[in-house]
């Protein structure tokens, strides 16, 4: 069986050639995987705070029922809720785009993986660093702003790395709901092409990349933000 | 709020018509590729383990192969090769079954090479000492007790693997996802169908990560 890389360069039958197509799927892909990121970070990190507080049962029980609520359903039945039923039964949503329905459905997914790993970032600090900022008359707000959560953050860095592939690669899930994203062009220019491995090949590719780009990202924020003495240089398994 | 949603579809007529056989599906699948994931999964610590570079790269390379491409893609690329490869097309279950079973060897086989590792060297070198050849040693003194360390971490990816299994969605395999979406098309309830879903998967994962935790609590007080 030969390869034909030449059928990237044939038309598409909408005036591109299935290269062009392919990288507009793959910005799809990043600015989809982009955008969750950031709900999930935001997200994540609030209702993994949230878990941790001290003398508010109420709150740490909302939260984890968020962690568990997310955790609990598989994306693709995730996706389906948010693209189908929530503007059903929410009318407002019909006007919202479908691309971010998806970012909140990965966005939210994601989050409650990266709660449970803030969770346990502030859970694996010494006790005493909080109350060493209580003493010191700092009020819960400051407390978690300037003592834990720096610290938690940078622990947490390496699972927070692969929980971040993670997503890119789960991003994939959102040709379920027809965003052109790159597992979509896979399938579409399989089926009309008929030269599946070339196509596949290019698209595993670019996923392969993409998420050796976020490793290295967070490779580099690792090292820039590190605190000397505390954490191991290039450490992979976090500080304790 | 739930105002324009009906869940009256719901029957057990519905239920026993268009879900079961998918749910029956998705659970077979679980337990099939669990084992063999496990099995293959072990292997591949083993050659990873091994010292010996000719074993230790190719594995290597499989499983961080596996492990940076979406599993939607493993599952088309299976669905595009393993015709190719065995000569004649094989149903989506049948591809589906063969895909979980190679990508999942590549998730338990980082659990299994942890659980490996996490047995103290002595233990192997007592073993040789007793003149164990390494299969004895592995069989009879690492393993099991590899097995009995990681047995959360192994549970708790099966959990994972079973809400995986709604991927299979990309190839049209009839598991409890699209016996699902089946029932709601055919009903006019595709909404209603989807939340049936979100309801049915989360009691399940919820209750198994449950049954997972006071698992784990045991076994922290035996050890």
């Amino acid at each position: 069986m030969t390869l034909d890389w030449q059928v990237f360069l044939t038309d598409d039958g909408g005036g591109r050639t299935y290269l062009e197509w392919m990288m507009e799927a793959w910005r799809w892909t990043l600015a989809v995987a982009g955008a969750s990121w950031v709900v999930a970070m935001i997200t994540g990190a609030f209702f993994g705070t949230l878990r941790t507080l001290p003398n508010n049962p109420w709150l740490v029980r909302l939260a984890n029922a968020w962690v568990e609520l997310f955790r609990n359903i598989p994306i693709l039945v995730q996706l389906f809720i948010w693209y189908f039923v929530v503007p059903k039964m929410f009318p407002a949503f019909q006007q919202v785009p479908g691309f971010v329905l998806v970012v909140f459905g990965l966005g939210f997914f994601t989050s409650a993986r990266i709660a449970e790993q803030v969770r346990a970032g502030i859970q694996s600090l010494p006790r005493g660093q909080r109350y060493a900022a209580m003493a010191m008359g700092l009020t819960t707000t400051q407390t978690y702003r300037y003592v834990l959560l720096p610290m938690a953050f940078r622990i947490i860095l390496p699972p927070l790395t692969s929980e971040s592939m993670n997503l890119l690669k789960n991003s994939s899930v959102a040709f379920a709901v027809s965003i052109a994203e790159l597992t979509m062009f896979a399938m579409q220019a399989q089926e009309e092409t008929s030269r599946g491995i070339e196509i596949y090949l290019a698209v595993t590719g670019l996923y392969a990349l993409s998420a050796f780009a976020v490793n290295r990202i967070f490779a580099y924020i690792e090292r820039r933000v590190q605190v000397p003495g505390f954490i191991a240089a290039g450490g992979t398994g976090g500080g304790h | 709020m739930l105002g324009n949603l009906d869940l009256s579809f719901v029957s057990w007529d519905m239920l026993s018509k268009f879900v079961l056989s998918g749910f029956i599906f998705s659970i077979q699948l679980t337990i099939v590729a669990t084992l063999g994931g496990i099995f293959f999964g072990t292997l591949l610590a083993l050659l990873r383990l091994s010292g010996r570079p000719w074993l230790v790269i190719p594995a290597t390379f499989y499983v961080n192969g596996m492990r940076s491409i979406p599993l939607v893609m493993v599952i088309l690329w299976f669905f595009l090769l393993v015709p190719l490869i065995i000569g004649r097309p094989v149903g989506a279950e049948a591809s589906a079954v063969i895909t979980f079973i190679a990508f999942e060897a590549a998730y338990f086989s980082e659990i299994m090479r942890a659980g490996i590792q996490s047995i103290p060297r002595g233990q192997v070198y007592a073993g040789q000492a007793l003149g164990m050849t390494y299969g004895q040693n592995m069989r009879l003194v690492v393993l099991p007790q590899a097995f009995r360390n990681m047995l959360p971490v192994l549970l708790t990816q099966t959990i994972i693997l079973f809400q995986d299994t709604s991927l299979v969605y990309a190839i049209g395999a009839y598991d409890l996802l699209k016996g699902l979406v089946t029932a709601g098309k055919i009903y006019g309830r595709p909404e209603e169908a989807y939340l049936l879903a979100a309801i049915i998967y989360f009691t399940l994962c919820f209750g198994l990560s449950w049954l997972v935790r006071r698992l784990q609590a045991r076994i922290a007080i035996i050890r």
